[in-house]
């Protein structure tokens, strides 16, 4: 997409669909390639974009205790200040020196904000690196068939819902942003009350998520995003814990009509760990009646032990990406079929409620794993 | 043939009073007449050039006289949705606009000689709330339809005018919807806001993506389609999107979080102090952003604004005198990483003046690298007089390049000397 326009000539006239197209995120570089660092399971990302001097995560990686390559030259871009780093600058300076930049960029509102509002600059450097201390320490996440999801072109991932609140779904964000060969960012789309919550709302728009609704998701997948949709809703993360990994209904199949309008392959998702964080053992109706939610939780720490019972239980995780199921063998008005989006609606559920069984066997102890 | 003849309305205003301009230097148009209410100040009636002046309130029926009496064909109805000038009550600013229209509409219904009708119309007819989707096209519903206020008459007046396509199926209408409109001239409640210094108001928790058009692509657009052959509604906006905390830091200022309930009180503080004004109802609409599809206008109507929503932006802050200005945080953060020993980091991404067409970072990068630096003070003047030259393709008359001191911008809306952007000389 971004190679149709033209640098220092304006947008070309658009061959796009969305207002000087959804541009894709310029993605950085988590940590120069061939140098070492502790993330695991990290593949270099080889040919991208030019990498970034540890620009972006060396904020976040000096947080997360990790080793930050320094020395490697950004060749693109001549610049009077950069000089080599000296030999030995250790990671903490490094890492200091890219917050004190972030805090710059923020103060002078130097960074790009997609059409969605999704925020590389943001998301990379300050949301990514306490999610990825959750997802590698507290979680220990496994993430299983992450190649099943294209390295390049948009892609819809379905995934089973639980866990009270959206955990499960900013882990598999970090899945996929860290453990991809291609570190793809990960747009969710969510449920408006999620847009209406001051701050949460901004910082979830900022992340890249957007409305669950079929406008947003078709100009997403045609701009060759990678979409997640959590079709259990709030009857997912709601539900009671006696009721745990028994897929609820999966709505009115609206995702599966996006994906056969935009052909993109359907990657079911099953995400395992996320029912024990916050074990639901009841709902006081009247109080979330009165504050606006869909339910009010009770878990064995919350409301008893009050803010405290914010921390998450650490259960052993893990996501497996199924086999992508094209769309794009149905013919041209599939999506205006019910018996096709009622089959594929099925068949994804199927699969990932097969693979939550398979997954439960294997990993034994819920919190010992 | 003998060129068309133009009514265009709204010529106290920028857009009114350039469009005027920019129309009779088009060797197509025959004649061009301007017509308000009041009489334009200097700047404005300057801005008009070749156009002739007609004070006629387009509430008064004499209208129809002026466009039978000129056989004009082609009206563009540059008024319509305009944001009020200065904090006019609303009742009149409601008269003006939506009685104003209805009486024009009527006036074009009865003449045999218009052809084309222009209507100015703006994005806030979709409304904004959490349900809608991120991006409108034009065939989006309004899931929260205003139920007053200028997005009101904005929709009521789209609405008597395709009541007008329904009686007279042969005038070819146009309206197009305009994102917020921002440049160094225009005057809008916007760009007071934004002038606030140094700490502007922002509702707390909220941040939205707020998307806007340059002075020069709305006039242009109007221009674009008085001569051209496009019918129907079209979205007008800049290329890409800011959000409005970022947007309050580019222009050098310092957003100010606060609760939604403390707005009226802060707003009456700032008065009193003279610190500028906002309306706290226009800060409430900037909670939930709305970023506008602009297909159709490059793909149909067949116009590529020249600024995108940063460029426009930009433009615009380069003329503020900012609070804290880019090269002071850049500056500090070299101080700071100098006293700690440590070795700074590049200049950003997009602050590097050398990014300039880089490729490296895509073309997007490149386009803002470009607008990064107009907001330093040290490059914003040549660069700004380039850009306007190369946007308007030598259309711009010499006055807007900008020369030092220029005037200060007195109310060409009747403004008595009110609240004014102060302005960098250079």
């Amino acid at each position: 997409m971004g190679s149709t326009e033209t640098p220092g000539g304006g947008p070309t006239p658009a061959t796009s669909a969305t207002s000087g197209a959804a541009r894709q995120p310029r993605k950085r570089n988590h940590a120069a390639p061939a140098a070492g660092d502790n993330r695991a399971g990290h593949a270099g990302d080889a040919g991208d974009q030019a990498a970034d001097p540890g620009h972006g995560s060396a904020f976040a990686d000096g947080l997360a205790g990790g080793v930050i390559p320094s020395g490697a030259v950004d060749v693109d871009r001549p610049d009077t200040d950069a000089l080599p780093a000296p030999a030995g600058e250790t990671g903490w300076k490094r890492s200091l020196a890219g917050g004190i930049a972030f805090l710059r960029r923020r103060m002078t509102g130097d960074y790009d904000v997609d059409d969605f509002g999704y925020d590389p600059d943001f998301t990379d450097n300050v949301l990514m690196p306490p999610l990825r201390l959750l997802y590698e320490k507290w979680f220990r996440i496994d993430t299983l068939g992450i190649h099943n999801v294209p390295d390049t072109g948009g892609a819809l991932l379905v995934a089973n819902h639980s866990g009270t609140i959206a955990v499960d779904a900013v882990m598999t964000a970090v899945a996929l942003r860290d453990h991809h060969p291609r570190q793809r960012p990960l747009r969710m789309l969510g449920a408006d009350l999620v847009f209406d919550t001051p701050f949460l709302g901004p910082i979830s728009r900022k992340a890249g998520n957007t409305l669950a609704c079929n406008p947003d998701a078709e100009r997403l997948l045609s701009s060759g995003e990678v979409v997640a949709v959590y079709p259990e809703g709030f009857k997912g993360v709601g539900k009671p814990y006696s009721q745990r990994y028994k897929l609820q209904r999966f709505g009115r199949g609206g995702f599966v009509t996006a994906a056969l309008k935009t052909g993109v392959p359907i990657i079911p998702v099953s995400i395992v760990g996320a029912e024990e964080i916050y074990p639901l053992i009841g709902n006081i109706k009247p109080l979330a009646r009165a504050l606006g939610f869909p339910y009010f939780p009770v878990t064995p720490t919350f409301p008893l032990l009050g803010p405290l019972g914010a921390i998450p239980l650490p259960s052993k995780w893990l996501i497996e990406f199924g086999e992508p199921i094209p769309t794009d063998g149905y013919g041209d008005h599939a999506a205006d079929d019910p018996m096709v989006v009622f089959n594929l609606t099925d068949r994804v559920r199927e699969t990932i409620q097969q693979t939550l069984y398979r997954l439960l066997l294997r990993r034994g102890h819920p919190f010992l794993g | 043939m003998a060129g068309l003849v133009v009514l265009v309305t709204g010529v106290t205003r920028f857009i009114g009073s350039e469009l005027a301009g920019r129309l009779a230097r088009r060797p197509e148009v025959g004649r061009v007449i301007g017509v308000d209410a009041a009489l334009p100040e200097p700047a404005a009636r300057a801005r008009m050039g070749d156009a002739d002046f007609a004070r006629v309130d387009i509430r008064n029926p004499l209208i129809a006289r002026v466009i039978e009496a000129a056989r004009v064909d082609t009206v563009v109805h540059a008024s319509a949705s305009a944001t009020p000038a200065s904090s006019a009550a609303r009742s009149m600013v409601k008269e003006m606009n939506v009685l104003g229209t209805m009486q024009l509409l009527a006036a074009c219904q009865r003449s045999d000689s218009v052809r084309n009708l222009i209507v100015r119309s703006t994005a806030a007819v979709y409304g904004s709330s959490s349900r809608d989707p991120a991006i409108f096209t034009e065939e989006t519903p309004a899931r929260s339809v205003p139920s007053s206020g200028p997005a009101r008459d904005a929709i009521d007046i789209e609405a008597y005018v395709r009541g007008f396509g329904r009686r007279r199926p042969d005038v070819r209408i146009a309206v197009p919807r305009f994102a917020d409109i921002i440049g160094p001239t225009v005057v809008t409640p916007l760009t007071r806001y934004f002038a606030l210094s140094p700490f502007v108001p922002m509702v707390l928790g909220r941040d939205a993506r707020i998307q806007l058009v340059h002075e020069s692509d709305a006039v242009g657009v109007m221009e674009h389609l008085a001569l051209k052959d496009f019918s129907g509604v079209v979205n007008v906006a800049g290329d890409g999107v800011l959000t409005l905390a970022q947007a309050i830091h580019r222009a050098g200022r310092l957003p100010l979080s606060v609760p939604a309930f403390t707005l009226g009180g802060i707003s009456r503080v700032m008065r009193t102090a003279r610190l500028g004004g906002f309306s706290p109802r226009q800060v409430e609409s900037l909670t939930t952003g709305r970023v506008l599809d602009t297909t159709r206008l490059i793909e149909r109507a067949g116009y590529q604004p020249h600024f995108s929503t940063v460029e426009a932006f930009d433009d615009f802050a380069a003329h503020l005198r900012p609070a804290l200005p880019a090269s002071t945080v850049r500056g500090v953060e070299k101080r700071i990483t100098g006293t700690l020993g440590l070795r700074p980091e590049r200049a950003g991404p997009n602050g590097d003046a050398l990014l300039i067409g880089s490729g490296s970072t895509g073309p997007s990068a490149g386009r803002v690298g470009r607008s990064a630096t107009l907001a330093d003070p040290a490059v914003a003047g040549p660069l700004s007089a380039g850009r306007h030259s190369a946007a308007s393709g030598g259309d711009v008359p010499e006055g807007d390049d900008r020369p030092d001191g220029r005037p200060r911008l007195v109310g060409i809306t009747g403004d008595a000397a009110g609240p004014v952007r102060r302005r960098r000389t250079r």
